[in-house]
């Protein structure tokens, strides 16, 4: 029986950090991808984001989301760029100490002829009474298949050492 | 090592078809993966799902908890005695293929629990979604319907179940 859910590549940030997390030359072989990150960010607060370019694109994503923080709930609409490209959530330096957020995105049919959408599910963690959850829904509109996936800190300029993120892909015959 | 994670059925639609059914599914797993990438033929429509155990059920066996958020407010709902399950609540189908639904059914070969299930609906252009969703059986899910209501799904939408082992 084919294995299903494969472990394409992953990225442990090193010490000095890095401005961002390239994915490249993902093969067209399989359905879905998945991205799994544990990320911190350089930025001086309790939480950041991260936003994601497709085959170096920019441009084309929509995105709304939905967040809470511990006291409020709320919605957002993104529809330009960089706002559009949040896709996924970070802990920022001012956050406790050895603490990452967690995002997975799933894409489904990346390698489709169709536009491509994708959710997130993000959690930061910070032992405050501010954190937040956020869960997105993302679409790409580019028919292109997606090759080369790169995620950058949104607001500040650096991932953190250990910061991770890996890729997965999952076919479905 | 055995495999955990696979794929059982996937179905790509050729042509506009209103529903699309996974049937004989295989109790040999612990939990079934759902994920659907869908248009239909005209902007706004909801997306349902029915499961059972040799048909579909029909009745009012269905209910859940609702988060969804659409760009502008964020809102939480309560739907119960349903007949089907929405998988869509701040979020609609689009008339191009642009969203997509994730679920989880967990635990769903055991005879002695009801089913619950967890949704993740998406579409940019709408909003996204979250249920954690009730379905008051103990028999095995081995069928699962979705539907987009009146509307059709297009050509190209495409639905693909997966089955989680535990051991």
């Amino acid at each position: 029986m084919a294995i299903t859910y494969v472990a394409i590549a992953t990225t442990t940030v090193g010490a000095g950090g890095a401005a961002s997390i390239d994915f490249t030359s993902i093969p067209a072989t399989y359905t879905d991808l998945i991205l799994k990150t544990s990320i911190r960010t350089n930025q001086s607060a309790p939480d950041d984001y991260f936003k994601i370019t497709l085959n170096g694109s920019s441009s084309n994503f929509t995105t709304r989301v939905i967040d809470g923080n511990g006291s409020t709930a709320a919605s957002y609409s993104y529809t330009t760029s960089p706002g559009s490209q949040i896709a996924g959530q970070a802990n920022g330096n001012t956050s406790t100490a050895s603490t990452f957020a967690n995002s997975e995105l799933y894409i489904t049919n990346y390698a489709g002829s169709n536009n491509k959408s994708f959710s997130h599910d993000g959690v930061t963690e910070n032992n405050a009474t501010y954190a937040l959850a956020e869960l997105g829904a993302h679409l790409w509109s580019n028919v292109a298949a997606i090759t080369s996936i790169s995620i950058a800190p949104y607001y500040g300029t650096s991932f953190s050492q250990y910061s991770t993120a890996t890729l997965y892909g999952i076919k479905n015959s | 090592m055995a495999l955990t994670y696979d794929s059982l059925a996937t179905t790509t639609l050729g042509s506009a078809t209103a529903s699309v059914t996974f049937s004989s599914i295989s109790g040999s797993y612990t939990d079934l993966v759902l994920i659907c990438n869908v248009g239909t033929t005209a902007n706004g429509n909801d997306l349902f799902v029915r499961i059972g155990n040799g048909t579909v059920d029909s009745g009012s066996n269905y209910s859940a908890t609702l988060l969804g958020g659409d760009g502008t407010s964020a809102a939480s709902a309560r739907q119960t005695n349903q007949s089907q399950q929405y998988l869509n609540y701040k979020t609609n189908t689009s008339s191009s293929i642009s969203g997509n639904a994730i679920v989880h059914f967990n635990n769903y070969s055991n005879t002695t629990t009801n089913k619950t299930f967890l949704v993740r609906g998406n579409n940019a252009n709408y909003g996204t979604d979250a249920f954690a969703c009730l379905w008051r059986s103990t028999s095995a899910i081995n069928i699962i319907t979705i539907t987009a209501g009146t509307s059709t799904f297009l050509s190209g939408s495409t639905f693909a179940l997966y089955g989680i082992k535990a051991a």
